[in-house]
């Protein structure tokens, strides 16, 4: 009786995702405490975010993704009219207008969108009774490009980055023209150099730095050498948990968000990383079985987008922190701390996982 | 292939998306091996550099501030420089008890009640880590006795600091400016602008003047050390380091020379002097009288000091000519005049018989002319030189309001001239619209008569009017001016000149031109109201005299300038170019409190045109000081009465509310 019921409560939980998801968020949590300078209540804080977050995860792997196709394009909009609504009356933080005020609670709709711009253009792609021609990439490389420049103008260009990835996921995998990729990526390579010609010096000052921060060790570089520092200085074991000479003196900037992967890499060694990689990477297995599997194309389009979103999120942050891409703000997923990702993250997987549990029920076509 | 027309074939796309799906597959492994290649060069290749690194405590990044540029000027002559001082210097939060270190410092080091308030001054504005001097400028043997018991006071160091210098203090510190240290306004206006870490290291941020203005010229580019330090903060090898790149070098158009004779001849008046290159815009001379020694300011000035300048009824630290503004009184003329005949008015051999009065059509009110009985028969270039209240009255009316500001505008009234200093205040050229705007009310016709003899609303900032007179100098040819002649690029050492930037081309008639010219010289001549000013002069100076009232006078009561206090006496303004018939010089100059323009501010010009064109020093003598006296009577037209609250209106402005026709005062 009990476990029939225990049962029917995770019937739509996969079993393998969450196995993974939970082992990674402990991971997660002991990093926190090191990083936090043994905080108890920041670990505290930590866990009622995963635990709001699996929650989240559990209602939306509960709900059949045909409602979700259905919530695709409302969502989308909502998003829209949101960034529109930060752009116009969006309160300023950091010198970045992205939070929406609404006197009870403040909301950041670039969040949404990482959900609702995959959904958006995979209700696209399957609403087409043809297969896609060159037409439909153009009216969806403009649904996504509206809120992209929207979060882009903010400024927020991490997110913005990450949301035109994750759309443009959905692009390949709904089939693009390879002649179309090679030949766009082939004039981007052209234009460049002319592009850069048509900058300020400033300008141009900017994206070197971004490109390699070491040129501006008092301002970006900072982080980037430090963070070089603490991963290079753990080696091949790790100097232990909480033994970081680099995290537990202060060295390490933003330690608990964006840069968790240096404390990490200090205190576990290469043989952590290589162990969290092997972790993401069977997340991101995983997702790909899912998508492979998946019934219609919706589920598909977005469950490879989803899979591969998350992948691009793990990559450019450790890639951020060892040094070998830009500085831009991306928090490491599970790992960092922060109620926002955490939600978003688990929201995705949710979507996996009923794309995955309903498969059985729904119609294929 | 038709696929583009054909249904779905859901057997083939889902192959196809399968295949793509393989090679997004096969990027993540490709992107996660980059990943662990990179995490093998860190921690296994590069592990013991790092480690090193690590272990020997760390990196620190040090700022290396960069020389601040210099500033000189025409001639080379250095206004702004940095020299090297000892400072005291205590990091609050590194020691236990201030009070008793300090006592025991004192026993070392001479340390002045004032050096004591400045430090607390500096103590409540800064973070407790900042280290904040307690004594500037050691000389030699007290560093060396601190240096000798340094042991003794953890968190006090002894800093060789370069400290910005003002070798002329006082003079010119309106134009040039001063630096001070960086405060939370600041830091916030860096942020925004992205050039913080620029910053880190510098202490000192332009606050005023060029100093201000050209503040990103001026710094340069803070160099860096990647050092490592020890566990007690030592440096003990350089990894890494950049050079800083000095700040430009400016060189001014202004010459200090003509800046001093210009200054001394204010003696103890106060007021503002501009002098212009009416063909290029350069700025030759900027007094604002009295001034202040900037170099106060460089090192956090001290309470007293503060509170001396800051409450003092001169108001010694305001830029007069930028921010001071005053009517232009009479020597808004000649603009009227050019304003008339440009519109077809006026022209010779059309002429007035002045009674000493005017009045508009259906009433009977009075405009009086500043001689009672009036001055007879006068055409428009002896109206200029006598100065005819009557004339303009008339002028005005028939031109109307917006002709008269529509034309008067293109030569900056009511604008900001854009010179090259900051905090600049456009003063005011009021129009119907304006009015009705400001106080809800119409245009009274009664304000358009008054307006013509630059009574009124009308107010101008003695840069405004030297510009003005420069653009009627160079006939109509409107340069922006400025103040920076050239940058010297600190790397090549290669001077680039600032550009001379043409703002408008007034299309005039040159017969036009000439008439004004003609009455304007006349003015210096005997019979003009500033005969005394072109005597002997040796050269031909077009020149207008002005007064404009500070206090409000009743009608039917009299102007006795012994009677009232001297800050109640009139404003005496002055404006002249020359030679009149090339000119190499236009200028503008009020004395406030002075009286008559003729009189008061004729004097300071003279000076001021004498050196620049003839190389004349003045005559070692006192400066005359006050002005005639005078009984000449006034009255106030029957307009509204509103009053008039401009911002920053603190110094200068007399009191519109009562608009009085002008009153000269005659040698």
């Amino acid at each position: 009786m009990i476990s029939e019921l225990f049962q029917r409560f995770f019937r739509h939980i996969d079993s393998f995702l969450m196995a993974c998801l939970l082992f990674t968020m402990l991971v997660g949590l002991f990093v926190l405490y090191s990083a936090s300078g043994h905080s108890i209540e920041r670990v505290s804080a930590q866990l009622i975010n995963i635990g709001v977050a699996l929650l989240v995860m559990w209602i939306v792997a509960n709900i059949q993704p045909q409602k979700l196709e259905s919530v695709a394009v409302p969502a989308y909009l909502v998003g829209v009219l949101l960034l529109v609504g930060v752009a116009l009356f969006g309160d300023v933080s950091h010198g970045a207008r992205r939070w929406l005020n609404f006197g009870i609670t403040k909301i950041q709709p670039s969040e949404m969108m990482r959900i609702a711009m995959p959904m958006m253009l995979a209700w696209f792609f399957a609403k087409r009774e043809t297969s896609p021609r060159v037409s439909d990439f153009a009216i969806a490389g403009m649904l996504l490009l509206i809120p992209v420049g929207l979060i882009a103008k903010q400024p927020d260009l991490g997110t913005a980055l990450l949301i035109t990835a994750s759309g443009f996921y959905v692009l390949f995998l709904a089939g693009l023209s390879w002649k179309f990729l090679i030949g766009g990526a082939v004039s981007i390579g052209a234009m460049l150099p002319f592009m850069w010609s048509m900058l300020h010096d400033y300008q141009r000052r900017r994206i070197e730095i971004l490109i390699d921060p070491t040129q501006d060790p008092l301002g970006a570089g900072y982080h980037t050498i430090q963070a070089t520092i603490a991963l290079g200085s753990g080696g091949v074991t790790g100097k232990g948990w909480l033994n970081g000479t680099q995290a537990q003196l202060d060295f390490l900037p933003e330690r608990t968000t964006d840069f968790i992967f240096a404390v990490f890499g200090e205190e576990f060694g290469m043989i952590g990383n290589i162990l969290l990689v092997v972790l993401f990477s069977l997340l991101i297995a995983r997702g790909l079985v899912i998508a492979a599997q998946a019934k219609s194309t919706f589920t598909r389009l977005l469950a490879g987008s989803i899979t591969l979103t998350f992948f691009t999120y793990a990559f450019v942050n450790m890639g951020m922190v060892s040094g070998i891409l830009p500085v831009v703000g991306v928090p490491l997923p599970f790992i960092s701390y922060g109620g926002t990702s955490m939600v978003t993250l688990c929201l995705s997987f949710g979507i996996l996982m009923s794309i995955q549990t309903h498969k059985k029920l729904v119609a294929s076509g | 292939m038709k696929s583009s027309r054909e249904l779905k074939n859901y057997h083939n796309e889902k192959h196809n998306f399968k295949l793509r799906l393989a090679v997004l597959g096969f990027l993540v492994l490709i992107a996660f091996s980059v990943l662990a290649a990179r995490f093998y060069f860190l921690q296994i290749k590069r592990y013991d550099y790092y480690q090193t690194l690590a272990e020997n405590n760390r990196i620190s990044i040090v700022p290396i501030t960069p020389n601040r540029g210099l500033i000189s000027d025409r001639n080379g002559i250095v206004l702004a420089h940095n020299f090297f001082v000892y400072t005291l210097e205590i990091t609050p939060s590194k020691v236990d008890d201030l009070d008793a270190t300090i006592t025991e410092i004192t026993k070392l080091v001479e340390v002045s009640p004032s050096d004591r308030k400045r430090f607390n001054k500096q103590m409540t504005e800064s973070h407790d880590f900042e280290s904040i001097a307690l004594r500037t400028h050691l000389n030699e043997i007290e560093a060396a006795r601190f240096a000798v018991n340094r042991y003794r006071f953890p968190g006090v160091e002894l800093k060789s600091r370069l400290f910005r210098h003002y070798p002329f203090g006082k003079m010119g510190a309106h134009m040039v400016g001063y630096i001070a240290r960086i405060n939370d306004k600041d830091i916030k206006n860096l942020d925004e602008a992205d050039l913080l870490s620029n910053y880190k290291g510098s202490d000192h941020i332009g606050k005023s003047g060029i100093e201000q203005s050209y503040e990103t010229q001026l710094h340069g580019t803070t160099g860096f050390q990647q050092v490592e330090i020890d566990a007690d903060g030592r440096a003990v090898r350089v990894l890494s380091s950049q050079a800083p790149t000095s700040g430009n070098n400016l060189i001014l158009s202004v010459d200090s020379k003509l800046q001093e004779i210009a200054e001394t001849a204010f003696g103890e008046r106060r007021g503002a002097l501009v002098a212009i290159k009416p063909s290029t815009g350069e700025v030759l001379a900027f007094v604002s009288m009295p001034t202040f020694d900037p170099n106060l300011f460089v090192d956090g000035i001290d309470y007293d000091n503060w509170n001396l300048l800051n409450n003092s009824l001169d108001k010694p630290l305001i830029n007069r000519p930028l921010r001071g503004i005053y009517p232009p009184g009479s020597t808004f003329k000649p603009f009227s005049a050019l304003a008339g005949l440009e519109a077809g008015l006026r022209h010779p051999p059309f002429s007035i018989s002045d009674s000493g009065y005017f009045t508009l059509p259906n009433s009977s009110h009075r405009y009086r002319d500043w001689k009672p009985g009036g001055h007879g028969n006068v055409d428009i270039r002896r109206a200029i030189t006598i100065s005819c209240d009557t004339f303009f009255y008339g002028l005005a009316m028939e031109l109307g309001i917006t002709r008269l500001t529509d034309f008067v505008r293109h030569f900056g009234f009511g604008q900001k001239s854009g010179v090259d200093i900051a905090g600049e205040i456009p003063g005011l050229l009021p129009t119907p619209e304006w009015k009705m705007r400001r106080y809800k009310q119409p245009w009274y016709m009664g304000e358009t008569v008054i307006a013509g003899i630059g009574q009124g609303y009308t107010l101008v900032t003695p840069m405004q009017l030297a510009q003005a007179t420069a653009v009627l100098a160079n006939k109509g040819v409107a340069m922006r001016p400025r103040v920076v002649s050239a940058i010297t690029d600190a790397k090549t050492g290669a001077p680039h000149l600032t550009q001379a930037v043409l703002n408008e081309k007034i299309p005039l008639d040159e017969k036009n031109l000439d008439l004004v010219r003609l009455g304007m010289v006349d003015v210096t001549l005997p019979g003009g109201t500033a005969a005394s000013v072109g005597a002997n002069a040796g050269y031909s100076i077009a020149a207008k005299t002005g007064t404009a009232q500070v206090v409000g006078i009743k009608q039917n009561e009299k102007y006795n300038a012994n009677a009232i206090d001297e800050r109640h006496r009139d404003h005496a303004l002055f404006i002249a170019y020359a030679p009149a018939e090339a000119p190499k010089i236009a200028l503008a100059v009020i004395v406030e409190n002075g009286g008559h323009g003729g009189s008061a501010a004729g004097p300071i010009a003279r000076k001021v045109m004498d050196y620049y064109l003839l190389g004349k020093l003045p005559d070692l003598e006192p400066p005359v000081v006050g002005a005639k006296p005078s009984t000449s009577i006034v009255t106030n037209p029957n307009t509204s009465k509103p009053t008039i609250s401009l911002p920053n209106a603190a110094i200068g402005a007399t009191n519109p509310a009562i608009n009085t026709p002008e009153d000269e005062h005659y040698d």
